[in-house]
């Protein structure tokens, strides 16, 4: 490796990169050099516009102002074609390969040009051997472990021969083990003079891996630094932020009389997917009056806890789940409801409410069994006139903006479908809600909004759990922080305790309090 | 060089209205090449095919017969299909539901009054529900897929008709023809109208079916289950709604309409039982789902103009000399146009130039 990273020359470079979607700015003048033979780290938590900026590199997104740079001469990618054929390859987070076919017959589909797979399979192995990266081009990818499908796209993005590598969030699925082995081949690479943008939250291996790092925090470079001379947690400092709101309310003394309405005891659960994680041993209880936020780093288990908790995924025990004192485990989401508690899941379209159902019709997804007698006959039959009114009356109290009366879900903006989804839970008054990323891709102003009804919900005596990955969120609301890492939860601490550096380090799985949970696993 | 479907910002909801009418007007210009490059007579060839079959009473009568089994059927489907669930199999579960209420006329035929008729068509429908379980069962329990397993299930039922009606039903006063006894007075559905033409009940029923079915999708919750577990089931597993029992309520209705209209066949326009019951109606009344833009009340009408299709193909059989599988070729290029119109709708073509294939051709 080579000395002083301000010798080597720049392969690429961005000056003012600017993406704006609607009001929201999502990189806002983003200037970036990433020298030849270095491994650059690219920082940030969720929503800071690492994406967006990784998709205007690989030609996904076009930017609205600033230049890229590539070796000095300022170029335009339209596409991610042309950036293929600039040199810049990708490695995507969740991989685009089918299962029934082989490993080479996945990368031969992705090249442009006809060429047989026994050839492929025959550079695919050349390559393998060359890297360090151990998979057998002729096996079916159903039966590749998460580490060898990886390395599959690895092999498929070297065929094309590119200068620079993006590798977006590569470790997030794979066991230390397979870790260490791509490290390695990634240092062999540097090691050619080829140049890798590498994309992670995992602080302890950005400082091990890379050469130079770019902070990004709500779209804006925050930093540029050398990740080996800085220690974990300054660098989660310079991710979270030292701006943290002074909590707005006298946080609840922990161990008070208040009742508790929601209790998690001793939560496991199974990965349904190759991509989902493992729940283990979660135990939670929020009580009346209360917010309890959950941070963490995006796929760490939050929307596991979530189908677990919101009963779309049952339990085998029914006390591991317990609203207002009676035992929920068993119980279906339908049933959870009628207990009380409501629940507001991540994604808005196809999960808290149907695109293509107009609002009333999405008020009926979470009410019909709640709001049976107000809202149905004895015989099932739609009292319309009933739902509307309750539908115009939630957007109402929302102020969710919409065209027409009662348009379809999708023709909402996402604040705005977002306060609706808030408004229909919070409308009956809920004695315990949970809420995944509350705010999530939503306009300031309509999350304060949400925010603002969270915390007075809870006011008015009702549990409120928010799952969120917005540190400054969690800070504003909550009393208590919890924080999610590999289907762990830690301990809740008072809002009022925590500082953004604890919680930034616990995000990235350095709790001493895990340890004991390992051995007892 | 290929073509791409891009998906459309907004589609036009004037051409989701007239998509079936230009399917329509599409088929006729190709109905009527054909019978061009056949060296017939296009003018001709339509008129006996769409306006003929309108002009007698007794003509009208057989649309009714006709359209009816397909509107049933139809109204099923469009259940199934809106719920996501890919009922193929209506023709099987029509000849099962047929077996099924013929078992009384034709093994207890001295069990003669006035109750016959309604047990026949009540077991009709469960034996169509039953058959119709069967891809509903394998789904659930083995996440099989329910379009090859209906598929296939039909010719089971296909055969197993065949070997009864040659075999353990076959009459034994039937001169060894492959036909069951002839069902006894109480056992035939009436004729609405015995005056004008052979008009069964068959067609009350579709219509009823139809009504029933509008009103449970649009006005109802259990209409609304369907909707949403067909468009978005993650939204209905949120919503509470269960996947499986989903699958098993659109599989035991269509199944169970099949049904209903497989024994209505058979006890008001055949009379008995034979090898072959239906020509092709389970299959024909997927594209009358479609064509009536899987609206129960479309399904009326579509159900009507795709059984002009079965009356124009015997009359041009009869007129032109022309082989009635040309009825099949018209049904086929209406659904196909149909299909057509509705992708046009959501998606436009565009031709990508691609780089690199260019450079190599």
């Amino acid at each position: 490796m080579q000395q002083s990273a301000d010798v080597r020359p720049a392969l690429l470079e961005t000056r003012g990169l600017t993406k704006v979607f609607g009001t929201l700015t999502a990189c806002d003048g983003i200037d970036l050099t990433i020298r030849r033979g270095e491994i650059h780290a690219l920082l940030g938590e969720n929503g800071a516009g690492k994406s967006t900026l990784v998709k205007m590199l690989f030609g996904s997104l076009e930017p609205n102002a600033g230049e890229i740079l590539w070796d000095g001469q300022p170029v335009r990618i339209p596409s991610p074609g042309d950036a293929r054929k600039l040199g810049i390859g990708m490695v995507f987070q969740h991989f685009s390969l089918f299962e029934a076919l082989t490993a080479a017959e996945n990368i031969a589909l992705s090249l442009p040009e006809k060429v047989p797979v026994s050839t492929i399979a025959e550079r695919a192995r050349t390559l393998s051997q060359a890297y360090g990266l151990p998979v057998d081009p002729s096996m079916l990818v159903g039966d590749l472990s998460v580490g060898e499908r990886q390395r599959i796209e690895i092999i498929r993005c070297l065929l094309q021969e590119p200068q620079l590598i993006i590798l977006d969030e590569p470790t997030s699925v794979l066991t230390p083990q397979e870790a260490d082995r791509l490290f390695q081949t990634l240092e062999r690479l540097r090691a050619e003079g080829k140049s890798i943008l590498y994309i992670s939250h995992r602080l302890e291996e950005v400082k091990r891996l890379c050469d130079a790092a770019t902070v990004l925090r709500h779209g804006k470079v925050v930093a540029h630094c050398e990740p080996r001379l800085e220690t974990a947690a300054s660098l989660a400092r310079m991710m979270v932020g030292n701006a943290v709101q002074a909590v707005k309310r006298e946080p609840v003394a922990a161990g008070t009389a208040a009742e508790a309405l929601l209790e998690i005891r001793g939560l496991n659960r199974l990965p349904a997917t190759p991509f989902s994680i493992p729940l283990r041993d979660v135990d939670l209880t929020v009580h009346a009056g209360e917010i309890v936020g959950i941070a963490g780093v995006a796929g760490n288990g939050q929307s596991e806890l979530f189908e677990a908790v919101s009963g779309e995924a049952l339990q085998r025990e029914a006390s591991t789940i317990r609203i207002r004192g009676k035992d929920a485990g068993r119980l279906t989401i339908s049933g959870r409801r009628l207990l009380g508690a409501a629940f507001v899941p991540e994604e808005r379209l196809g999960h808290g409410a149907a695109p293509g159902m107009r609002l009333s019709e999405n008020l009926l997804l979470s009410r019909h069994r709640t709001d049976r007698r107000a809202f149905f006959s004895r015989l099932g039959v739609v009292f319309t006139g009933a739902v509307r009114k309750a539908s115009q009356r939630i957007a109402a109290d929302m102020d969710v903006r919409k065209s027409g009366s009662d348009p379809e879900a999708a023709a909402l903006s996402g604040g705005n479908l977002q306060k609706f989804i808030i408004g229909r839970e919070l409308d009956r008054q809920p004695s315990v809600i949970v809420v995944n990323q509350p705010t999530w891709g939503v306009d300031a102003g309509a999350a304060a909004r949400i925010r603002q009804a969270l915390v007075e919900l809870a006011r008015a005596g009702s549990a409120v759990l928010v799952i969120s990955q917005d540190l400054d969120e969690l800070f504003e609301i909550s009393d208590f922080i919890a924080v999610m890492h590999d289907g762990r939860l830690s301990n809740p601490m008072p809002t009022a305790d925590a500082t953004s550096e604890a919680i930034g380090l616990l995000m990235g799985g350095a709790e001493p309090g895990h340890a004991a949970h390992e051995a007892a696993a | 060089m290929r073509f791409e479907l891009v998906k459309r910002p907004q589609h036009s909801k004037l051409f989701s209205a007239l998509s079936p009418f230009i399917a329509l007007v599409l088929t006729v210009i190709c109905g009527a090449l054909i019978f061009a490059a056949l060296g017939k007579s296009p003018v001709d060839g339509l008129y006996y095919y769409f306006v003929e079959p309108l002009l007698e009473v007794w003509s009208l009568h057989e649309l009714a017969i006709k359209a009816a089994p397909l509107i049933l059927i139809a109204v099923g489907l469009s259940v199934c299909f809106l719920s996501n669930n890919w009922n193929i199999g209506a023709e099987g579960q029509f000849v099962a539901g047929a077996i099924a209420g013929s078992i009384l006329p034709v093994m207890f035929p001295d069990f003669q009054n006035a109750f016959v008729l309604p047990l026949m068509l009540l077991m009709g429908i469960a034996g169509g529900a039953a058959y119709g379980a069967i891809p509903a069962l394998l789904k659930t329990r083995f996440g099989t897929n329910e379009i090859l397993t209906s598929l296939m299930l039909v010719y089971v039922a296909q055969n197993f008709l065949d070997w009864l009606t040659r075999g353990p039903w076959r009459d034994p006063a039937g001169n060894n023809f492959p036909l069951t006894r002839r069902f006894h007075a109480d056992a035939v559905l009436p004729e609405l109208f015995p005056s004008s033409g052979s008009a069964h009940w068959g067609i009350v029923f579709a219509l009823v079916a139809a009504v029933a079915a509008w009103f449970m999708i649009s006005r109802t919750i259990k209409g609304f289950e369907v909707r949403v577990l067909g468009e978005s089931p993650r939204a209905g597993r949120f919503a509470g709604f269960s996947a499986k029992r989903m699958v098993f309520f659109a599989f035991l209705l269509s199944g169970g309409l099949a049904g209903l209209a497989g024994i209505s066949e058979v006890a008001g326009a055949i009379g008995y039982l034979q090898p072959v019951i239906s020509p092709g109606y389970g299959f024909t009344a997927i594209i009358v789902a479609f064509l009536g833009r899987l609206n129960p009340l479309g399904i009326v009408a579509a159900g009507l103009v795709l059984g002009l299709t079965y009356l124009g193909g015997e009359a041009a059989q009869i007129s032109m000399g022309l082989s009635d599988k040309v009825a099949r070729v018209f049904q086929g290029m209406l659904l196909f146009f149909v299909l057509g119109c509705d992708t046009l709708i959501h998606y436009r073509i565009r031709l990508v130039r691609d780089a690199l294939t260019a450079k190599r051709s």
